[in-house]
């Protein structure tokens, strides 16, 4: 083990590394020289000046943001000897197992490709580019045949995969019955109790103020949510990236998100990320992926049935297509368990300088992941701005959902988590609904491998993500889970099939999540 | 035999008892409609179908039978009806522009140009053929623009067409070179030219207006509710003036969405009131959506008051209103047209919920029970929104008089709590003791 002052300066040598690549880099260097001119800068103080004045002009906080932001990405400090697929995945029974699913994924994806004839990339021909150019805002009114694509794969095919992780070095012969697990997932990750959480989400505790709570309509204002909101535009004001994260946990007013969860994510809408964007867009128009009819079908499945989604179907395209092509997602596969497909040059398998990512961003879609993107559509509409910041929450959280590592935010440990705090809390409901044969996260599943979007209505998914933000962990999500089921546990205990729970357990639109986690983790009888 | 009882008694469902006394203890309605409000007044406590012919107490008809059966009909004092007899005043697309630009004068002469201006929420319009020649003028004068036709009396977008060239509309064109013969065998139908709306709010790329219901049960004093659900009406094609002979892509009726190829009745074209103000407060801000609030409210209050002095006013009558607002890319909402006949029709489960909730509330507002002491501001999703003055949402006496700020006590799209605040109103207690 690394002591920690090694480790400290080798994550400021790592970021300083990453820094140095970027535009921010230049800007910052730029500013430095131009205010050489200024009359306060005097040559004596050379070095404590200039740094005044990049403070003063808000540079040193645009620094700080980016320096925040790395932070977030970082892969896991490791041994220097280590190599690198520790820092995806420690755990080699989970990285074993992801393999095997991609290469599950990966199958399927190209008999598809064999069986329809259709190639993985195409060139679209003049005539084609230009049709699309002109079609670009609304590309929904197309209808292609999308009929003979099938999804890749849909969430409960990732669920039988988790079903059967086994850690090969735990002996569980020995337990007792009662200690035993009665879930679907059996491997021993350690995850948090209830006291553990109530230190954790201090924020959301009874005593403390929330949106999603304290700005109901019979709660004056002047109790919560008018101060909440001054500070909230104080901290835009500020565009302070750590000060907005903090505040998140408290739920962010309506008017005040969008700056907000930017903010949080440092994501900008500078001209080159404009450019960026407009390269993205260029790549769609000259190349046809297979992916992308697995995208259309997705979008006209999932999102356009949605009473509130139905109408950003064409948002969703251009951020999702641009998406599959982003090459700069690649970046996350040094900390994600994943690993993109590849695909070698005919003749060339093995040999590296010949292999191409598949898709060029290494993401295969699945059966809801436009969903990922929908609720995002509510608070930005600019194009480039609602793609900078869905693919920043990627980055960071939406891709634990569908790999399989130990992480505490990815969807194993969310899963056990779930399980685990149903069990301790909620026996009598967890072994009925065993009995009947209706498994719990049988019917949870599908919520949080989308953090619950779709499912609940867009108030209350934007006040959960806000959690998600600013405890900077899907762990919220495993909590509300449990909460949900405790909040219908009357009705569960009298349903008699799976058939039955799953009806009970349908329709989430009316339901209020900031109250059901709170009552869940702090009124808990522990 | 029940004798009249004093004001504070409350029966079992809180009854009033009929005035003359003879005996009935339920109200006798009749339904001309065969949708959700047959639904609603089969299922309120005491309230019984009369068939055919016989007396009634409440009759929730249409227009047509108003337009035969109003004049002829002798109603008692407490008997209700939901329609006032010249309602069409209101709700013809050539009366309302009429009384608009008539009040819009009377108020420019009495208050001058500011004031006046507050009416300027309806588009240019013209009634055609009679007001040919001004049309033109303004036609000429706006080179390129793009014009609506609307036919005066009909519904459900049916007749509406867009044009840009006045050649398209020379069958009302007002001519005295047209002989007798020709004006005698074609009568067209009156029509108003209205000027297109070309840069409408969007919402990823598609158009929408708002359905609002306001409930007016007396024009003299007048006295308005609001209803806080309403919905927004999405066109189901994406907007381009390219396309004006689309129909699809400009109106957003949803009568004529459902015959749209790519129709989904699954899918639904519509938002709650309550995600399109979150929607907009999410991407401009709550004062910038509390302002463009206001200025709707003020598109209700003024259009009422155009038509006050023209109304019959009845006391029998009440009306429940469907406003279509447009909003443009300025933030600037337009008025469109009042319905008198709002669709009950329900366009799925949820639409049912709340056009039932609505109905219910008007029925309560209405309250032929009398469980009401006529001073509420709110009755279940309802504001009390205008009582021969503006409503504010904080009570007005003596101290709070000298602050500046009032707010006026609308919440259209808003969270609608309308079950608790029910319970709590129509709580019976013995006799209510004012200090």
């Amino acid at each position: 083990m690394m002591d920690e002052g090694t480790e400290l300066s080798l994550t400021i040598a790592q970021i300083v590394q990453r820094l140095k690549a970027t535009h921010l880099h230049s800007q910052i260097e730029r500013q430095a020289k131009e205010c050489l001119h200024r009359p306060e800068i005097q040559l004596e103080s050379l070095k404590e000046d200039v740094r005044n004045f990049l403070k003063a002009s808000g540079w040193e906080r645009k620094l700080q943001n980016a320096v925040y932001r790395e932070l977030h990405v970082q892969p896991l400090p490791s041994h220097p000897a280590a190599p690198p697929e520790h820092a995806k995945e420690p755990l080699a029974y989970m990285r074993k197992a992801q393999v095997n699913w991609e290469k599950r994924i990966l199958k399927s994806l190209n008999s598809m490709c064999t069986e329809l004839g259709v190639p993985l990339a195409r060139k679209r021909p003049a005539v084609e580019q230009k049709e699309l150019t002109n079609k670009w805002n609304e590309m929904g009114t197309d209808e292609p045949d999308l009929s003979r694509f099938r999804p890749v794969y849909a969430p409960k095919d990732f669920l039988e995969v988790l079903i059967s992780l086994r850690n090969p070095n735990h002996d569980s012969s020995e337990e007792a019955s009662a200690k035993s697990h009665w879930g679907l997932i059996q491997v021993p990750l350690h995850d948090r109790d209830i006291p553990q959480m109530r230190e954790a989400y201090s924020e959301l505790s009874l005593t403390t103020g929330q949106l999603g709570i304290d700005d109901h309509t019979h709660v004056p204002p002047d109790l919560f949510e008018s101060e909440h909101t001054r500070i909230g535009k104080k901290v835009v004001n500020e565009q302070d990236s750590a000060a907005a994260q903090q505040y998140s946990r408290q739920g962010c007013p309506t008017g005040l998100r969008a700056d907000l969860w930017a903010l949080i994510l440092n994501s900008t809408n500078e001209p080159e990320d404009v450019m960026h964007y407009e390269q993205l867009k260029a790549g769609v128009i000259h190349h046809d992926l297979l992916v992308d009819n697995l995208i259309y079908k997705d979008v006209k499945l999932t999102a356009s049935n949605d009473d509130y989604y139905f109408v950003f179907e064409d948002f969703l395209y251009q951020v999702l297509l641009c998406f599959s092509r982003d090459t700069a997602v690649l970046e996350h596969f040094s900390y994600n368990s994943a690993t993109p497909p590849k695909s070698y040059i005919q003749g060339k398998v093995g040999v590296e300088e010949f292999a191409v990512v598949y898709p060029p961003n290494g993401v295969i879609p699945f059966h809801g992941f436009s969903m990922y993107v929908a609720p995002l559509c509510f608070l930005y509409n600019e194009p480039s701005k609602l793609y900078s910041v869905f693919r920043e929450m990627y980055v960071r959280y939406f891709f634990r959902l569908h790999s399989v590592s130990s992480s505490t935010s990815g969807i194993v440990s969310l899963c056990l988590q779930f399980e685990r705090l149903l069990q301790t809390h909620l026996p009598q409901l967890f072994y009925h609904l065993r009995e009947i044969g209706a498994q719990p996260l049988r019917i949870a599943f599908k919520w949080m491998v989308r953090a619950f979007s779709g499912y609940l209505s867009t108030d209350q998914l934007l006040l959960l993500w806000d959690r998600i933000l600013g405890y900077d962990s899907l762990e919220i999500v495993a909590v509300l889970a449990a909460a949900v089921f405790a909040f219908r546990a009357e009705n569960l205990m009298e349903v008699t099939s799976l058939t039955s729970a799953e009806a009970v357990l349908a329709d989430l639109s009316t339901l209020k999540v900031m109250p059901l986690i709170q009552i869940f983790l702090f009124a808990t009888v522990i | 035999m029940s004798k009249n009882k004093t004001a504070g008694y409350k029966g079992p469902y809180g009854y009033q008892k009929r005035r003359e006394g003879d005996g009935r203890s339920c109200v006798r309605y009749k339904c001309g409609l065969t949708n959700t409000i047959q639904d609603v007044l089969r299922q309120r406590p005491g309230w019984m179908e009369v068939k055919d012919d016989g007396e009634w107490d409440f009759n929730w008809c249409d227009v047509g039978w108003l337009r035969e059966n109003f004049d002829h009909s002798y109603m008692e004092e407490h008997v209700r009806i939901c329609h006032f007899r010249n309602h069409y005043e209101l709700t013809r697309k050539n009366l309302m522009v009429k009384n608009l630009k008539r009040y819009r004068k009377t108020l420019e002469r009495e208050a001058g140009r500011i004031e006046a201006s507050k009416c300027d929420f309806f588009p240019r319009t013209f009634e055609l053929p009679s007001e040919y020649h001004l049309f033109v003028e303004e036609f000429k004068r706006s080179p390129g623009s793009t014009w609506i036709m609307k036919p005066v009396a009909r519904s459900q977008g049916k007749g509406i067409f867009l044009f840009q060239k006045l050649k398209d509309i020379m069958d009302w064109k007002k001519d005295g070179s047209r002989s007798e013969e020709q004006r005698d065998e074609t009568q067209v139908e009156s029509y108003v030219a209205q000027r297109y709306i070309e840069n409408p709010y969007l919402i990823s790329g598609r158009k929408f207006d708002l359905r609002v219901y306001v409930l007016v049960t007396s024009y003299i004093p007048l006295k308005a509710w609001l209803y806080r659900d309403g919905f927004a009406r999405f066109s189901s094609t994406r907007f381009s003036l390219t396309s004006i002979d689309d129909q699809y892509v400009h109106l957003t009726n949803v009568a004529v969405q459902k015959t749209a190829p790519d129709y989904d009745p699954e899918k639904g074209c519509k938002w709650q009131m309550q995600q399109l103000r979150r929607y907009l407060t999410a991407r401009h801000g709550t004062e910038t959506i509390e302002a463009l609030f206001k200025d709707v409210d003020n598109i209700f209050v003024r259009s009422l008051q155009s038509v006050q002095k023209v109304i019959i006013n009845d006391k029998h009558c009440f009306e429940l209103y469907g406003y279509d607002i447009l909003l443009d890319q300025d933030l600037k909402p337009w008025l469109i047209e009042v319905n008198a006949s709002p669709s009950l029709t329900a366009s799925s489960q949820e639409d049912y919920e709340m056009k039932c909730c609505l109905l219910e509330d008007t029925l309560h507002i209405v309250d032929m029970e009398g469980r009401l002491t006529g001073r509420e501001k709110r009755v279940g999703g309802y504001d009390l929104m205008w009582n021969d003055g503006p409503v504010y949402r904080e009570d007005v006496n003596l101290e709070t008089l000298g602050s500046a700020c009032f707010t006026a006590n609308t919440h259209l799209g808003c969270v609608n709590d309308r079950k608790k605040q029910l319970r709590q109103l129509l709580k019976p207690f013995p006799s209510k003791k004012r200090i």
